[in-house]
Order: C-alpha cells, then sequence, then structure tokens
C-alpha cells in the first residue's frame, strides 16, 4: 500500500474531533485499557484505527466494526497521556462511517443506535422502553423476536412485577414536540452541511 | 607542637543509658592514655561545643576523638578547625544496629564491647595521624581555564568561566569559531512554549565572547601537549606553526562530535545510489542556503522523509542513541512544512525521543501535520517522480511505499576524541579501560588520553561526577563526552566551567577535589624502600602518578583524589598520608579485643567504604532494617583500593575469625567513586588465598562484597550471613597468640 | 431547603426501568428536605449512544433544548441528574457550548426553530455531588438510625459516574465515595476489584453476548467477595446486572441470585424509611438480605 493523505484530511476536517488523530502517539494505552480489547471484540485497536486513518486506508477503516464496539466506558479518555478524547473520536468515525454509507446497516450497535435508539426518541421526544425492547426483539423479523422475547420473557416479567416496564400502550409525545422537531430538521440541516451531505 | 588528645562522649541519643559511660572513659583513661576525657549529655549543643572549644584554648588539646553519632551527621557541629580528629560511632553503627532485649545481660555485655572497641580504635587512629601540610608547588599555580574547541560547548563554556571573572584561552583548530552549529539555519526551541523554532544562537553568543577581555581567543591553533598537572599544566600551543607554552589551572575539552559516516551505512538506506539521499547535516546546509529541493534535478522538494536512527541503536553500526536526532529531525521536518503548504514530511522512527520540554515540540510538528511512521526503511529506489520508499510500517503490521523528493538519514554523533592511541599503557585489568588518544597529548604515564568506558566517550564517576574526566581538572563538555543537542551542551559546558573552576581554587589551598574534597593530605613515599615495581604508577585510577627514568614513583599531588589506591597497592608499604596509612589501619585492628576462643564471641572485622557501604550501614539501624550481629567490627576504609592486603594477614594473625570487605559494585555499571578501587581490592584479594595458606586457614574466612548505598534493606542478611558462615567454621587457632 | 432544577431522564420515569432509582431518590431528598423540581415537557439526552443517528449539533441540541427550559422555568438553578449517562451528556454539552463557539451558534439556530434559546449559565450536576458538596458527609452520616450492621456490600462506581467527569474530584482508578456512602449507612463495603469495570452499558442491547461476558465478571468478583448485594449510582449498570443475571447464569451455567441496588436505597433504608419508600418492592433479583433492618 501506498501513504495517502486525503483521507486524514477528510477525517481532520469533518469527523467528530477527527483532528485530534493527528496528535496521537501510538502508545497503546487505549488498546489495553478497552474492555472489548479482553474480549476479542475488535481488530484494530483505537491507536491501530488512527494510524489507519493517517495512512490513507479508507475502507478498512469506514466498513469496520471496530467502532461499533465502543461502550462508552471512557476509560480511554481518562487514560490518554496525550489527553485525545478517544470515545468521542471513535464514536465520531462511526457516525462517519455512517454518513458515508460505509457501515454496514445491519451492524448490530450501528442498527440498534440509529436506527432503533434514535428513531425512538425523535418519534416522541423521550425513550419509551417497552418500544424500544420490542423494536428491539423484532429487529431480525418475527420469528426471531419471538424467540427473543421468550428468552428474556422472566426477565421482562419480573420488571413487569417490579412496576418497571410500561405495558402497552406506548408512551405519547412531548408536549412540545413540534418545537422539538423542528429544531431537530435544523440541527440535522446544519449537521448536514458539516459532513459535506446537504 | 606536642599532641594532646581530648576524648569526648556523647551521653546523649539514648547512649548514656544503654552503655557503661564511665567504663568507656575508662578505657579512653586508662587504657589509651588520653589525657583529657569527659562526658556531656548533649555534645553537639551549644554547651557541649563550648565544653570542647573551652580545651582547645584552655588545655591545649590539638586532637579530638568524638564518640557519638556517625561521622555523617552533625558535619558542621563538630567542624571545630581541628584536622586530627576521629568520630567514634556509639550511635549508629552499635545501638542502632544491635538486637539487645531488656535484661539480657549477654547482649549488653556484647554491646559494650563494641563500644569499647570503637573507643580504642578511635585513640588509636588519632594517635596515629599528623597535621597535613597542603601542597605547595615549586612554580606558581595558575588559575587560568583552557578551553579547547570553538563550538557551541566551548563557546559557552569559556563565556560562563570570563563572566565568573577567570581568565579563559580559547582554542579552536579551525580557521573560524563556531563549530557544527555555524552550518544550522535555525534551532529547536530553548524557551516556553517550546513550540517555535529558534532562530541560530550562535551570531550573538560570538559577539558576546569576542567582546570578553577575559577570553583570549585563539584559532587555527592545536594542542601540541599537555604537561603536569591541575593548576600547573603546561600547555603547548601550536598556532599556525608556532609553538608556545601556556600554563593553566584547569582544562574544558570542548571538541565536539563528528557525524558518523554515511558511507559505512546499511545499503538498503540508499546513501549513494541518488543524490536525494543526504544526511541531516547535508539538509541542515541546504535549509540554511534557503533551497529544500531535490539535489538530482533541483526542483522543490514538498515530499520529504526523515529516517530516524540511521546507522544508531545498532550493534553493526552506533549501538547507542544519539538523543538528539529525533528532536533535530522534527525540526527539519517543520522547514519543510513551513516552507510549502502542500508539504509532506515523513518521519520513520523507531520511537521518538522528546525528553523534558521537547514533548511540546513535537506535538506542535504533530499538529502541524508531521506524518509519523514506526518502522524501517527497507528499500530506496530512484525514478523520474523522485524516491521510492519502502518501509514496513510496524503500526499497520504492513509493508507501505511512499514517493518522497528527498530522504534526510539522521545520521548519530561520534565522539572527537581520538579512538586509537600507539602508546595506551595497560592499567591494572584492562578489561572496562580502552585508552584513546586525546586531543591533549597528556604527558602521563598512562597514557596521552582520557580513559574511556564504552564507545570511546571519556568516563568517570557518571552518577555523581557529571562532567568528569578521570584526569582530575580536566573536563569535558558536549557531545564530545556523550551525545547530546544543543540545550544539553550549553548546561554541560556551563557545568564543565564551574568545575573548571572550583579545581584552581582547590588545589591552590592544596586540597583536593570530590569525593574527598577539601583534604589537605596527599601521598609522600619512602623513596629508599621503593623496589620500582610501578603498581602505583599503573593503578592509580586518575593517572596521577608518573615515573622517573629508574621507575620510582613521581606524585603530582594536584592529580591526587587522596583515594589511597597507591597506598594499598604498594608492597613495600612505603606509600602513606599524614591523616590515612597502612600502619594507622593495622593498628586499629591490632587494638581491639579478641575473646579468647572458650567465650565462643567470634569476631569479624568489617571494613566498609566511606562512599557507599558506610552510608548504608547508617541507615540499617535509620530504616529499622534489622539487627546486626554484635560480633562485628567496623573499620571504615576511604575506598577499597586502599586496601592493603597486610591488614588480612594482620587480622587473621590478630585472631579474626573472619574478614568482609564491604566495597562499591565494580565492572561495567561500577559506582565506585574513585572508578577503579574496589575493583582493583577484588583482584588483590584473589591473592589472599596465598596469606590464608600460609597461616593453614582457611580461604572463605575473607570475603568481598559489593554493597550500594541503597542496600541497607539487605545488609543485616549479607552481614548475618557471613557471620554465620565464620561461626559455623573453628575459631581461628591464631587467638591470644 | 435546598432546591435543585431536576431531569430524571427516560429511565427514572413512572413505570420506567430506574423508577426503583426514581423513588428512592424523591424518599432520600423527602428525608434531608431537598426539593427536585423536574423541567416541565424535558426530552431525551440520548444518553451515549446519540451519536450514531444524531451526529455533533442535533445531538447536543437536545440537552441544550433541557438547558433552555431549565432557565425558562427556573433561572439559573443548579439543574440534577440522577442518571449517570444524562449527567454525562448535559456535561458534555454545557462545555461543549461554553468552549466551542461555532457548536453554540450552531445550537441556537436550531434552538430557535422551536423557539427557544440557550446562552449558558446552568451548572450540570449529579446528585451524588449534591449531597456530598451540598449536603456533607455528617449531615448524611447524622441520619442513620437504623444502621445496616454487617451487610456486605461490593460497592459498583461503574464507568460514566466516574469517566470521564468524576465526581467531586475523585480518582478515576479507585474512586472513594460510593464506598464511604456505604460505609456511613453502617455497611461494609468490600474491597472490589470490579469496581469502575465496564458493564456493556448501551452495548447489552446490540451486543448482548459480550456484555454479558464483561456483567459476569463484574458480579463474580462481588460473590467472589462475600457480599451480600451490589450498589451503584448508575442506572444503566443497575439494570444490566440485576436484569440479566438469568441471562447470564444461562450463558455461563452460574447461578447468580444477587441483589443489585442503589445508593439512595441503602440510605432511605439506614435512615429508617420503609421497604416501599426505599423501593424495595421494585427490585427483580428480591433483596430479602435486607429485611432483617425493616
Amino acid at each position: 500500500m501506498t501513504y495517502d493523505l486525503t483521507f486524514a484530511k477528510e477525517v481532520y476536517e469533518n469527523s467528530e474531533e477527527g483532528h485530534w488523530i493527528k496528535m496521537c502517539m501510538q502508545c497503546g494505552v487505549c488498546a489495553g485499557s478497552c474492555p472489548m480489547g479482553f474480549l476479542g471484540a475488535w481488530t484494530h485497536s483505537p491507536r491501530q484505527l488512527f494510524q489507519m486513518v493517517r495512512a490513507g486506508l479508507r475502507d478498512e477503516v469506514l466498513s469496520s466494526t471496530d467502532m461499533w464496539m465502543c461502550t462508552s466506558c471512557y476509560n480511554c479518555i481518562v487514560r490518554c497521556p496525550r489527553n485525545l478524547p478517544i470515545t468521542h473520536i471513535i464514536h465520531g468515525l462511526a457516525r462517519y462511517a455512517s454518513v458515508q454509507g460505509k457501515a454496514d446497516p445491519k451492524q448490530s450497535t450501528h442498527h440498534f443506535a440509529k436506527d432503533i435508539f434514535w428513531e425512538n426518541i425523535v418519534a416522541t421526544g423521550r425513550v419509551g422502553e417497552a418500544a424500544l425492547t420490542m423494536k428491539l426483539y423484532f429487529k431480525d423479523g418475527i420469528g426471531e423476536g419471538i424467540k427473543q422475547g421468550l428468552e428474556m420473557k422472566d426477565s421482562a416479567l419480573g420488571m413487569l412485577k417490579a412496576k418497571r416496564l410500561k405495558p402497552l400502550p406506548f408512551r405519547g409525545k412531548i408536549k412540545g414536540y413540534p418545537g422539538f422537531k423542528a429544531m431537530l430538521k435544523k440541527a440535522f440541516e446544519l449537521e448536514n452541511q458539516k459532513e459535506g451531505k446537504a | 607542637m606536642e599532641k594532646k588528645i581530648g576524648c569526648y562522649i556523647c551521653t546523649g541519643c539514648g547512649i548514656g543509658d544503654a552503655l557503661d559511660v564511665k567504663a568507656l572513659g575508662n578505657i579512653a583513661t586508662k587504657e589509651q592514655k588520653i589525657p583529657v576525657v569527659k562526658n556531656h549529655e548533649f555534645l553537639c549543643g551549644t554547651e557541649g561545643i563550648a565544653m570542647i572549644r573551652k580545651d582547645l584554648t584552655d588545655e591545649g588539646v590539638n586532637a579530638l576523638v568524638i564518640a557519638g553519632c556517625s561521622h555523617r551527621v552533625k558535619n558542621e557541629e563538630f567542624r571545630l578547625g581541628i584536622a586530627q580528629m576521629d568520630r567514634v560511632d556509639l550511635r549508629d553503627k552499635c545501638l542502632w544496629v544491635l538486637d539487645v532485649p531488656e535484661g539480657d545481660d549477654t547482649a549488653e555485655e556484647d554491646r559494650q564491647m563494641m563500644a569499647e572497641d570503637y573507643i580504642r580504635i578511635g585513640c588509636v587512629k588519632v594517635k596515629k595521624m599528623n597535621d597535613p601540610n597542603p601542597y605547595e608547588a615549586s612554580t606558581p599555580f595558575s588559575k587560568v581555564v583552557l578551553v579547547v574547541g570553538g563550538g557551541i560547548a566551548g563557546l559557552t563554556a569559556a563565556l560562563e568561566v570570563a563572566r565568573t571573572g577567570y581568565q579563559a584561552i580559547l582554542v579552536e583548530k579551525g580557521e573560524t569559531l563556531g563549530g557544527q552549529v555555524a552550518k544550522m539555519h535555525k534551532v529547536s526551541p530553548a524557551r516556553a512554549p517550546y513550540n517555535k523554532l529558534e532562530e541560530n544562537p550562535l551570531p550573538m553568543l560570538l559577539a558576546e565572547v569576542k567582546g570578553n577581555k577575559n577570553i583570549r581567543i585563539m584559532n587555527n591553533t592545536v594542542v601540541q601537549k599537555t604537561v603536569g598537572a591541575p593548576g600547573l599544566f603546561d600547555v603547548t600551543l601550536n598556532h599556525n606553526g608556532t609553538a608556545a607554552v601556556e600554563r593553566v589551572g584547569s582544562i574544558i575539552v570542548a571538541t565536539g562530535f563528528q557525524a558518523y559516516d554515511p558511507g559505512k551505512l546499511d545499503k538498503k538506506l540508499g546513501y549513494g545510489s541518488s543524490p536525494d539521499v543526504i544526511t541531516s547535516m547535508e539538509f541542515e546546509e541546504m535549509a540554511k542556503a534557503g533551497k529544500i529541493v531535490r539535489k538530482s534535478d533541483g526542483k522543490p522538494a514538498k515530499r520529504v522523509a526523515f529516517s530516524l536512527c540511521a546507522g544508531q541503536r545498532d550493534t553493526s553500526h552506533l549501538e547507542y542513541c544519539s538523543g538528539a536526532c529525533c528532536v533535530y529531525s522534527l525540526k527539519q521536518a517543520l522547514y519543510v512544512i513551513e516552507n510549502h503548504p502542500d508539504a509532506s514530511a515523513y518521519l520513520i522512527y523507531q520511537e521518538v525521543r522528546t525528553p523534558g520540554q521537547m514533548e511540546d515540540f513535537y506535538r506542535k510538528v504533530q499538529n502541524e501535520g508531521g506524518i509519523f511512521i514506526k518502522g524501517d526503511v527497507n528499500k530506496v529506489t530512484s525514478g523520474s517522480s523522485g524516491l521510492t520508499l519502502e518501509v514496513n510500517d510496524k503500526l499497520l503490521r504492513q509493508g507501505v511505499t511512499m514517493e518522497v523528493d528527498l530522504l534526510v538519514l539522521a545520521t548519530g554523533m561520534e565522539t572527537t576524541m581520538d579512538t586509537t592511541d600507539p602508546n595506551s599503557a595497560s592499567p591494572v585489568g584492562k578489561q572496562v579501560d580502552e585508552l584513546p588518544g586525546s586531543i591533549l597529548n597528556l604527558q602521563y604515564r598512562q597514557g596521552p588520553g582520557l580513559p574511556s568506558l564504552k564507545n570511546n566517550f571519556p568516563d568517570s564517576h557518571f552518577i555523581c561526577f557529571p562532567y568528569e574526566t578521570r584526569r582530575t581538572g580536566i573536563y569535558v563538555a558536549g557531545p564530545a563526552r556523550r551525545p547530546m543537542g544543543i540545550a544539553a551542551t550549553c548546561t554541560d559546558a556551563a557545568g564543565a566551567a564551574l568545575k573548571a573552576i572550583q579545581v584552581v581554587e582547590s588545589v591552590a589551598r592544596g586540597a583536593a577535589v570530590h569525593p574527598r574534597a577539601g583534604d589537605l593530605s596527599f601521598p609522600s613515599f619512602r623513596e629508599e624502600g621503593c623496589t620500582q615495581c610501578k603498581r602505583c604508577t599503573e593503578e592509580c585510577p586518575f593517572g596521577a602518578i608518573n615515573e622517573d627514568e629508574k621507575g620510582n614513583p613521581l606524585f603530582n599531588p594536584t592529580r591526587c583524589r587522596r583515594c589511597g589506591t597507591c597506598m594499598g597497592a604498594c608492597p613495600q608499604k612505603i606509600i602513606s598520608f599524614a591523616n590515612y596509612s597502612v600502619d594507622m589501619i593495622g593498628s586499629m585492628l591490632k587494638e581491639m579485643e579478641i575473646p579468647e576462643a572458650d567465650d565462643e564471641k567470634p569476631r569479624i572485622l568489617v571494613f566498609a567504604c566511606e562512599n557507599d557501604a558506610i552510608p548504608a550501614l547508617d541507615m540499617v539501624g535509620r530504616s529499622h532494617a534489622g539487627a546486626l550481629s554484635p560480633y562485628i567490627r567496623i573499620i571504615p576504609l576511604r575506598c577499597m583500593g586502599s586496601m592493603s592486603l597486610v591488614w588480612i594477614a594482620d587480622a587473621m594473625a590478630s585472631g579474626y575469625d573472619g574478614v568482609l570487605l564491604m566495597g562499591c559494585r565494580h565492572g561495567t555499571d561500577y559506582q565506585c567513586h574513585n572508578v577503579r578501587g574496589s575493583a582493583l581490592a577484588e583482584i588483590r584479594l584473589s591473592k589472599v588465598s596465598e596469606t590464608l595458606d600460609r597461616l593453614q586457614l582457611e580461604s572463605s574466612r575473607v570475603k568481598m562484597v559489593e554493597v550500594n548505598i541503597m542496600d541497607a534493606e539487605t545488609l543485616p542478611q549479607v552481614i548475618n550471613g557471613f557471620v554465620a558462615e565464620i561461626s559455623a567454621l573453628d575459631p581461628n587457632p591464631y587467638k591470644g597468640f | 431547603m435546598k432546591e435543585y432544577s431536576f431531569f430524571p431522564g427516560c429511565s427514572s420515569e413512572h413505570n420506567a426501568s430506574a423508577a426503583n432509582l426514581e423513588t428512592s431518590v424523591q424518599s432520600m431528598c423527602r428525608m434531608l428536605d431537598i426539593k427536585l423540581n423536574e423541567i416541565d415537557d424535558w426530552n431525551c439526552c440520548s444518553a451515549s449512544i446519540g451519536y450514531a443517528g444524531g451526529g455533533v449539533i442535533p445531538r447536543l441540541a437536545l440537552s441544550a433544548r433541557n438547558f433552555a427550559l431549565s432557565k425558562q422555568q427556573q433561572g439559573d438553578r443548579d439543574l440534577v441528574a440522577t442518571c449517570a449517562a444524562c449527567w454525562l451528556s448535559m456535561r458534555e454539552t454545557s462545555e461543549r457550548l461554553a468552549h466551542e463557539p461555532e457548536v453554540k451558534e450552531k445550537v441556537n439556530i436550531a434552538l430557535k426553530e422551536g423557539g427557544l434559546s440557550y446562552e449558558g449559565g446552568i451548572k450540570t450536576r449529579h446528585l451524588v455531588e449534591v449531597l456530598i458538596e451540598d449536603i456533607g458527609w455528617d449531615t448524611l452520616k447524622g441520619k442513620v438510625t437504623k444502621p445496616l450492621t454487617g451487610l456486605k456490600v461490593a460497592g459498583y462506581v461503574g464507568c460514566q459516574t466516574n469517566r470521564p467527569f468524576g465526581v467531586a474530584g475523585d480518582s478515576f482508578e479507585n474512586p472513594q465515595y460510593l464506598d464511604r456512602m456505604i460505609e456511613l449507612t453502617g455497611a461494609t463495603a468490600i474491597p472490589y476489584a470490579k469496581k469502575v469495570a465496564c458493564c456493556g452499558g448501551a452495548l447489552m442491547f446490540s451486543e448482548q453476548e459480550k456484555s454479558c461476558q464483561l456483567t459476569r465478571e463484574i458480579i463474580q468478583c462481588a460473590v467472589d467477595g462475600g457480599a451480600d448485594c451490589i450498589v451503584t449510582p448508575c442506572p444503566v449498570c443497575q439494570l444490566n446486572l440485576e436484569v440479566y443475571q438469568g441471562k447470564i447464569n444461562q450463558l455461563f451455567g452460574t447461578s447468580f441470585k444477587i441483589p443489585v441496588l442503589y445508593y439512595s436505597q441503602l440510605m432511605v433504608l439506614s435512615w429508617g424509611g420503609s421497604w416501599n419508600d426505599a423501593a424495595l418492592h421494585q427490585q427483580v433479583v428480591q433483596p430479602d438480605v435486607l429485611k432483617r433492618f425493616v
């Protein structure tokens, strides 16, 4: 491969906190601090992803599932000796991959965070946990949904019994929903300008 | 004037409660015949000191035995202007290291016996002392400092010397001053916020040096030879073929570095294969000329790769890190970036080493877009569009290629000290010593160079005494001493300047420089007893002793560091100091009481080095590291190098059951303050079995251990372990003879 | 009485997963004479996974809207959160609005569409900070009437109450405040190596098996240390540790049945509050071990 700096510039300019990537000194403290690293959840540690960005490995970075393994524990952030906001950089890369259409829409965290969770919020202004759970279970079709639901039925019953799960009907919208929606619409317009999709 | 000794026993710090002080006083009075013996409950207090002072004036006391705490504490209080003095340590090395349970009569008795022995040897020591007469030369001492080398190190050193009010002669072999720094475009930041390139500091420094009346600049001058000793160096300077002798007090060598020959580099780095592969210094000159271009076709060089550690940290080239290349390569990367907005500067590194504030500069270059690749350049090919580099990127774990206009090789620094020396003499145990030649061409019996430990860099006790060499009064500053950058060089030069001033002042008073700073004694020898064996002249760690044509030693007292290695080396025992001699230590060990074999109280003599072992022993009690055996008797030696084998024979003949020698670590990571003292003691000891065989004693009765100043924790184990080994043997049959 | 603006967050809504947190917090605040004034018509903060769907401006606009409402309704009153993720989102938004003028400008353009604006000035705080800084350890300890003597507790701080901001200047690697809270109720805080380990957070929904591996270690460590229960300040941690115990047992053949509580529940109980005041009836794994203290 050849070092190509265009992708690095693209990330520095467009991905949230991406400009910090150039300040990484590749020490690997992030890699050793990531809880998912011990489980072998990722192929490339944060520092490796950063080096790949700097080398110009656009496809490898953006189609990687590694960023989507972040649990947002912020261990890397507090330990980074160079004070890089690593968690946010990783989130930014994930988002950027999603916007660029490079992230697998079926990747479970990508799908959950963007299509289920975010849409759930936007629908009413607040999280509706029951709707969220239902949608999550049925994301892979009705059969899978019933199976998942049955697997978790004891937990769900326990939650119901403890009055910590609201049965149907799902919750309604917040009072100021029209304003809320208009705000988000505008926010996305501004965001898209930045992300180069306007 | 007749000697009148006063013995003063402090009863404070629990000494009076633990020991029978009256009995101690009786030892001094009756047994040792000390005319004035007094106790005080707080001897280091105002009253106690006043009591001693009164005796000095009213009673004519002129020699002192102060019994109380370790000689390493309360120095100021007991600095009474009395040269003949010993501090007997009843507290730190007796009370504090013995385990005496309440009501244990035997333990109490053992402790009292130890204290009494220490009083005895303190008295003997002072009896054997004489007042030193400071050395005076027949010709006047000079306080002029000679600085050799007109680069940034030499200029800074000369200026620091001059600013302090001393005269400096600055010798430069070339036509102009400035050295390597003169070739530089800009320099890395030396002031906050450490992120901007700074202008070359040389013009300002040159102006200051040239304008200083205390500095005499001699261009086109080399040192032809150096004769003499600190304060008395007669240096032959050859200026454009005309030689003249200058007397100087001390010398700073600041001849800088020479860049590693790029022609010797691994072929894969491509030097010589294309004009676009250049060294850092070549790139620096290019930048200074204002043209960062491809040498092959003169086109602007916007894509520049820097290969760090070129021929460094590599056993087939320079095995060490030159310490400055990361920073100057960062600086050069910034030249590239600041020159063209669309430039790319690749730094191909092993580790980016940017100590101290240079970390901020590293960040600056990252922030400006420097591209950092951890890996090695494996192949360089040149084509019409520039050089193609093949690099194994260790972070991406794959091979990468890149096209660049220039490849800059960060080659390392070698010292300018000569590396071959046809006249090299061979000091004992040559394994760690190699004697490079010298720009100074010293007329020393041990050779013309400054001894090195490794890689030809001049060496001395690196940890405690930077800037030192093994030649007193000669200091090396800057990359001639070890590789370093500009900022470190300037600090180094200032340090060396202070050392150079310190030594001319000390020798003018007849005093030693460290480790025995201020000692006014110096070795004297009884010429008629000399057998011309040359051990003293060969073994002196500082090359202080020359030889006359018959092979007799010629002492140069101002080169001497008073370690006593010559004294320990001399088989005829004819070398001594006014305050330290073979007879003194021999008499001390013989004065101690050796119990009968039936008493089952063995005696183990411990010779402990004052520099590391004694402070470590002092810390045993302070840190509650554990109790020591009450059967040991400690005699401090100023260096293991001063250890005379006759003491071992005397100890065995006197009935000691064992002898333990505690010296400093030796070898390539030695810690001996006198460089080779403990190594030489070890070599001498290898011959002790002859002595023991002659006495028909087991060779395991004598043992030498290495003790570091930090070893307090393990010392009880080491000492008590040896005592246990000795106790397992039969008692020394010579007891009572 | 001390009054604060209050952001309960989605999980603390009625009949939501952290209803036990909400109930016990309200009891605790009553006992401390603290009034939490809920922001009217607040919206979700999007927690730690809002980045995927919301990017920067939409995501930050969510908390900014809550700030604007709080300011409108309650002036400069400190804004308090009980949920770790809510607090973190608000702190992050607050800092970015304060330090990045361009972001603030864009967020305000968006807010304007909903008839709001926010120029800063509200301090966002975690309830734990309020307890430590405004109420004080002595008062908290002084309220204990039924000390939980003999109860062995694993204090599980987790991630987001602790990093990247941290509570009251405490250590990231070994924070002390939770153990101190446990000890003040008379219970014993056991040494707990997994104190700040990650439970998987929101990835429990998308990477369940991996998250369960993390959670299993956290529970195992508490059980091995002899804990009677685990106590946490974070609703995501509480949910993952308590509700998924069945799943973990199924996956790894363990037989965990350890109650997972909030610090607020322990306090209310030790201060003489009832079982229901402490919301102990709202547990999925029954905290029978606490019955002796009622």
